[in-house]
């Protein structure tokens, strides 16, 4: 138990002490992506491996204030260790897992198999040189460090610095670089106003969508009447294809708990709660860790460091819903309600969580915390653009070559984005379009490549930067489909409550599903405009306001390809099942008969030996046909 | 004093908590399905949408009035996004206007036609669900719900009951009972409040008509009808006349027309109800037991007790209330002429509320195994009888009741509104029977609206703490707060509809503040225009007691708890 800020000093240096010590750290990568490529085989393996060779190594890290280790592997309660074999949060690169990083080489081994494990305890462990056929190559240039390939040398890891560098399972991998410095500052330097006004002046904007300024918030909170407040995480990270909050919570939980204890004490808060949604399960698990080995250090929980300050943190699993992640409907479903969005105002800072005063910021921004209070605002507003300061995390997903999780500065373009961290577009096709923001954002294109990504660029193009979900799409992507997507997922996702989103987004999604279908309407688009524009305008919440963009955007972007689904019954794509016509090229075919004794429905004839025909009136687009030719004859016109 | 401007109009903002309140204060009717005053606001019908003048959407019932606002209620683009809604809340609602039992009354049907609907653009493709008629009530119809949530929060947030609340999500969500059930299988008290506030005929109240119709029609029955305080005050307001106005000698001359062979009054039995009450009252406090003493003539109130505070079950008075009297002395009346003539005496009474359906129906309300109450209807079913007899309510001639059943005290009809029970009750227990005492007594805080009411009388030697409370929200704070040891009396009067009977789950609708207020007014006219004034004055009553109930009270004008 820490009981003073020397304790807390001491237990740093000693931390840091024992990292320093490691003559070399094996971290295996164990965010979700991963570990589902098979990680925790990799991790067994390699502890096996050490093991047997009977070197002396540290799998818990260091000793005294960190929790236990979960007892697969052996360990060493003195801190002075050979080496560490440690169970890593998400490194970011995705694409590329399960990945492996080997302190003190920084190499970086990419799609790493049990199999491999012996060559690289042989050949890097042991003789410290790399595993050739490991490493990451593009364009034919082979990268050792991790730091140089391109995917990570274009980015600025500031809220995900840790992530993938230390053993996000103990307090002293991040006490060891520098963890918890922040709160000591806060605690023993500053009061609750300057550290309030220290991210005002940071102009640090809330994460999650809105884009609200921080520091404004904090200020309303620790201003009200009502001395019960609260601080509540929004981790309900719940955008199709978005993982930024859920890398930080497994690979960095240490620091927005950090980032929240700050917050409660800037505001004057006992208690703070963390709405994590329930697909997270590993990082439930590791903040539930994270939480009792802070509250076993003394640094959460009563009188904190011997300060006399007091703060508490729950953990509350959402069960699914969408509309959760919305501030009034997350409080709601903390407190045991039904999740459902309510009229503001009252807003959250007056009367949020038990109707008490509340911080309401998501995983990002209480992450960000930290490193504003460490190193001044004034520091982090020369990252960034100037209205949208510091770093955002982006999950880049789509029709890319490196899929996964980047940070970079705010004002970073698409450009820089798609083609030099994310390697282009996969298979060397032209770039279409992104959708960003999850299923309540826009639509960007060609035209926005060089648009810098901050708030405000972004409001004023019709989109949002959202919680950060970037689908990038190529030319083979049809957007009404697209639209159809986001719009099945909103409409399945709306609560109920308020009509226009309610019965809007089923109607709407009813139009596009009959475009796709080919029964659309030229009516029927001047339908989707009016229903998109009234469920923006009257909607009841965040999430209703901005249901319809998906659609409003592409059909201004994309007009072209709803009228010729509409009017051509045509998808140019050929992603549109039911608008697709499969041709029997008669020059391939060798009149073998298999397609048309395949077809369910005998639209298929022809003479053995002579070109087939296929009747498109019976024709129902199965495809098998097509799959099936041994020719390669039948193709979509 | 501040001011804002809607429709190019200054307003003065005068306390009012949101701009909805300005725009209907300014002269503007602007349609909404889920803003009621006395509810939280809920923000979902979206109907009340305005535009500022940067061009922005507000919704007026949750929108705070500040100084300088400037707003507009009829844009082009406001009109546009109010069809729409209701376009689309018609798309997935059934279109059978002509023979639903709301039409007329429908506020869907209301608004779509002030909107200008003149076709709907979508398929109906909702699924039909089975209408839930499990409770003697209400009936529950989801496919004519429009998910406003009226009545889900009149039934946490008024009568802190909770038998319904949404399921499901988005286009699939539902207002029903927990985990699918039944309304009979829930907490439901059958107040008929939900029904109160459904805009559209989602909650109707179940009908009794036809089994009305047909006891008329049929020779072997001798058809009596009892009427309560609150219906004369109430139905006269579809036929014509001002709120409030007492049309009981109408409705006696219609019912006569109607073919019912006698026509009596239950404030006769409110009068039984008095005598009874007070003396089991003065019997408790003598003994000192089983108090504060709960009124029992509220059968929602009861039921509501019984479920939700069973702790308390035994405070309830274990007098019938003035409907279960009134049968069971009615039967007993005609027990001898029945046999004699070959006939079955089949009671009815006109009631303003829906639970009293369900009290019919308790054990504890049998005689002797018997159901004393055959049928009951309501305000709202009444007037539907008068229509579908082609009567012309407004024009015939106002008649008086049978006797000996139709003659009663002032005191009996102000059973009626919250508080009234209690007064009669002071009046009968009054040393002085003068018009001081009962100005005195009008005085004595027992009367008005607020939902809790306390009052304290000399008794004697003894000081009488009182509480009455209207709303069961409301009686949940007495009980709570007795509970905790914060709040002693000796007398509780409840009754589960706010302002009391007048206000009760039959009655006809709109039922606004102004409408409240008329048939309370009304009540009290009725009272004070009476001839007597306290109910051991009833000369009928004496004679009564002596020749039918003597010796039968315990059977007759209590309730059976045994049975129970």
């Amino acid at each position: 138990m820490l009981k003073s800020r020397q304790d807390l000093i001491d237990a740093r240096n000693q931390a840091k002490a024992a990292m320093e010590n490691e003559k070399f750290r094996i971290l295996i990568c164990a965010g979700t992506g991963c570990l589902a490529g098979g990680s925790a085989k990799i991790y067994d393996k390699m502890c096996q491996l050490v093991k047997d060779a009977g070197l002396d190594v540290n799998v818990e890290f260091g000793a005294g204030v960190a929790h236990g280790a979960n007892g697969e592997c052996p360990s060493h309660e003195n801190a002075d260790k050979a080496g560490g074999v440690k169970k890593s949060g998400c490194h970011g690169f995705c694409e590329m897992g399960p990945l492996v990083r080997i302190e003190p080489y920084n190499f970086l081994y990419i799609k790493v198999k049990e199999e491999d494990c012996e060559e690289i305890f042989n050949t890097t462990i042991l003789k410290g040189e790399p595993v050739e056929r490991l490493l990451y190559e593009m364009d034919g240039v082979k990268y050792k460090a991790q730091e140089d390939i391109p995917f990570y040398a274009k980015q600025t890891r500031l809220v995900l610095k840790n992530c993938g560098h230390i053993d996000s399972e103990h307090l002293n991998e991040y006490l060891a670089v520098g963890g918890y410095s922040a709160l000591e500052k806060a605690l023993f330097d500053m009061t609750p106003d300057e550290i309030i006004n220290e991210i005002y002046e940071s102009d640090l904007r809330g994460r999650g969508g809105g884009g609200f300024q921080t520091g404004y918030k904090w200020k309303q909170v620790a201003r009200q009447e009502e001395k019960i407040r609260y601080v509540v995480c929004n981790g309900d990270e719940g955008d199709p294809g978005a993982f930024m909050d859920r890398s930080v919570m497994e690979g960095d939980p240490h620091k927005m708990i950090e980032g929240m204890i700050i917050a409660g004490y800037a505001v004057g808060a006992q208690e703070g709660y963390i709405y994590v949604r329930a697909e997270y399960p590993l990082a439930i698990s590791r903040l539930k860790i994270a939480i009792a080995q802070a509250e076993e250090a003394g640094l959460l929980g009563d009188d904190i460091l011997g300060t006399g300050y007091s703060f508490k943190l729950h953990i509350n699993r959402g069960a699914g819903a969408f509309v959760c992640g919305e501030g009034s409907a997350l409080t709601a479903s903390i407190e045991g309600e039904r999740g459902m969005p309510r009229t503001k105002p009252p807003r959250t800072v007056e009367q949020g969580l038990f109707a008490k005063p509340t911080v309401l910021n998501n995983v990002e921004t209480y992450a960000n915390v930290p490193m504003i209070i460490t190193n001044g605002a004034q520091w982090y507003k020369g990252i960034g653009t100037e209205g949208s300061p510091g770093t955002k995390a982006f999950a880049v997903t789509g029709s890319i070559n490196n899929t996964g999780l980047i940070e970079v500065p705010m004002g970073t373009t698409l450009r820089e984005i798609v083609y030099e961290i994310g390697g282009g577009i996969k298979n060397g096709k032209d770039f279409k379009a992104v959708q960003i923001g999850g299923p309540s954002g826009g639509c960007l294109i060609g035209n926005h490549l060089d648009v810098p990504l901050d708030f405000d660029s972004l409001k004023k193009m019709g989109a949002m930067i959202g919680s950060g979900g970037l689908v990038i799409m190529d030319e083979d992507t049809c957007m009404v489909e697209v639209a159809r997507f986001f719009m099945n997922f909103t409409q399945n996702e709306s609560c109920g409550k308020c009509i226009p989103c309610r019965e809007g987004t089923k109607r709407m999604l009813e139009i596009l599903e009959d475009i796709v279908a080919g029964r659309g309407t030229m009516e029927q688009l001047d339908m989707l405009q009016e229903l998109g524009e009234a469920i923006t305008d009257t909607a009841l919440c965040g999430l209703g306001k901005s249901a319809a963009l998906p659609v409003l955007s592409t059909l201004k972007l994309f007009r072209d390809e709803y009228v010729e689904h509409v009017v051509d019954k045509k998808c140019r794509t050929g992603n549109c099942q039911a608008l697709r016509t499969y041709k029997i090229d008669p020059e391939k075919c060798k009149g073998c008969s298999k397609c048309a004794r395949n077809c369910p429905v005998s639209a298929i004839s022809g003479e053995i030996r002579s070109p087939y025909t296929i009747d498109s009136s019976k024709c129902i687009k199965c495809g098998a046909c097509e799959s099936d030719c041994p020719f390669g004859a039948i193709t979509i016109e | 004093m501040d001011y804002m401007t809607i429709d190019g109009r200054c307003v003065p903002i005068e306390g009012e908590k949101n701009i909805l309140a300005l725009i209907r204060k300014a002269g503007i009717d602007l349609p909404t399905f889920c803003y009621h005053s006395e509810l939280s606001v809920y923000g979902a019908c979206r109907m009340c949408v305005v535009e500022d003048e940067r061009g922005r959407i507000l919704a007026s019932c949750s929108e705070q009035p500040r100084p300088g606002m400037v707003i507009r209620t009829n844009t082009t683009k406001i009109r546009k996004y109010r069809k729409l809604i209701i376009e689309l809340l018609l798309a997935s609602h059934c279109r059978d206007c002509t023979v639903c039992t709301k039409n007329g009354n429908c506020e869907l049907q209301n608004i779509a036609f002030k909107v200008g609907i003149h076709a709907v653009r979508f398929l109906n493709n909702r699924e039909q669900v089975p209408i839930d008629i499990s409770s003697p009530s209400i009936v529950r119809d989801p496919n004519k719900c429009i998910l406003c949530g009226d009545c889900v929060r009149t039934c946490a947030e008024i009568q802190a009951v909770g038998a319904i609340d949404f399921a499901h999500r988005g286009s699939n969500m539902e207002v029903t009972p927990a985990f699918g059930k039944e309304l009979a299988d829930t907490d439901c008290v059958g107040c008929g409040q939900c029904r109160v506030v459904c805009p559209t005929g989602a909650l109707t109240i179940r009908t009794n008509v036809t089994d009305v119709w047909n006891a008329v029609a049929d020779p072997k029955k001798r058809v009596v009808v009892q009427i309560a305080p609150a219906v004369r005050v109430a139905i006269g307001e579809k036929f014509g006349f001002p709120k409030g106005t007492n049309v009981m000698g109408k409705i006696v001359a219609a019912l006569r027309l109607m073919g019912f062979d006698k026509v009596y009054d239950t404030n006769f039995a409110a009068d039984l109800t008095i005598m009874e009450e007070s003396k089991e009252f003065a019997e408790r406090l003598k003994n000192n037991e089983k108090l504060p003493l709960f009124t029992s003539c509220c059968p929602g109130w009861v039921k509501f007790c019984e479920t939700k505070y069973p702790e308390f079950a035994d405070n309830i008075s274990t007098c019938r209330s003035p409907q279960g009297m009134f049968s069971a002395v009615v039967k007993e009346y005609f027990a001898k002429a029945d046999e004699e003539e070959g006939k079955e005496t089949f009671v009815v009474s006109i009631m303003p509320c829906t639970a009293k359906k369900g009290e019919i129906l308790r054990p504890d309300n049998f005689t002797d195994g018997r159901q004393d109450t055959d049928s009951v209807i309501t305000s709202v079913e009444l007037i539907r009888m008068i229509r579908q007899a082609g009567i012309k309510f407004d024009e015939i001639e106002s008649e008086a009741p049978d006797m000996p059943f139709g003659m009663a005290s002032g005191a009996a009809s102000i059973f009626g509104v919250t508080g009234g029970v209690t007064e009669a009750v002071l009046r009968h227990v009054s040393e002085d029977k003068d018009h001081k005492a009962l100005s005195q007594i009008s005085f004595s805080g027992v009367r008005g609206i607020d939902g809790v009411k306390e009052a304290t009388v000399q008794l004697g030697d003894r000081e009488v703490k009182i509480a009455v409370a209207n709303g069961l929200a409301n009686a949940a704070l007495i009980l709570e707060n007795i509970k905790a040891g914060e709040a002693h009396y000796d007398f509780v009067e409840v009754m589960a509809c706010r302002r009391g009977c007048i206000a009760g789950g039959g009655q006809p609708l709109p039922m606004g503040p102004r409408t409240k207020a008329g048939r309370s007014d009304g009540i009290y006219a009725v009272d004070r225009e009476s001839q007597i004034r306290f109910a051991d004055d009833n000369p009928v009553m004496s004679q009564i007691y002596e020749d039918v109930i003597a010796g039968k009270e315990h059977k007759l004008l209590h309730r059976n708890v045994e049975n129970v």
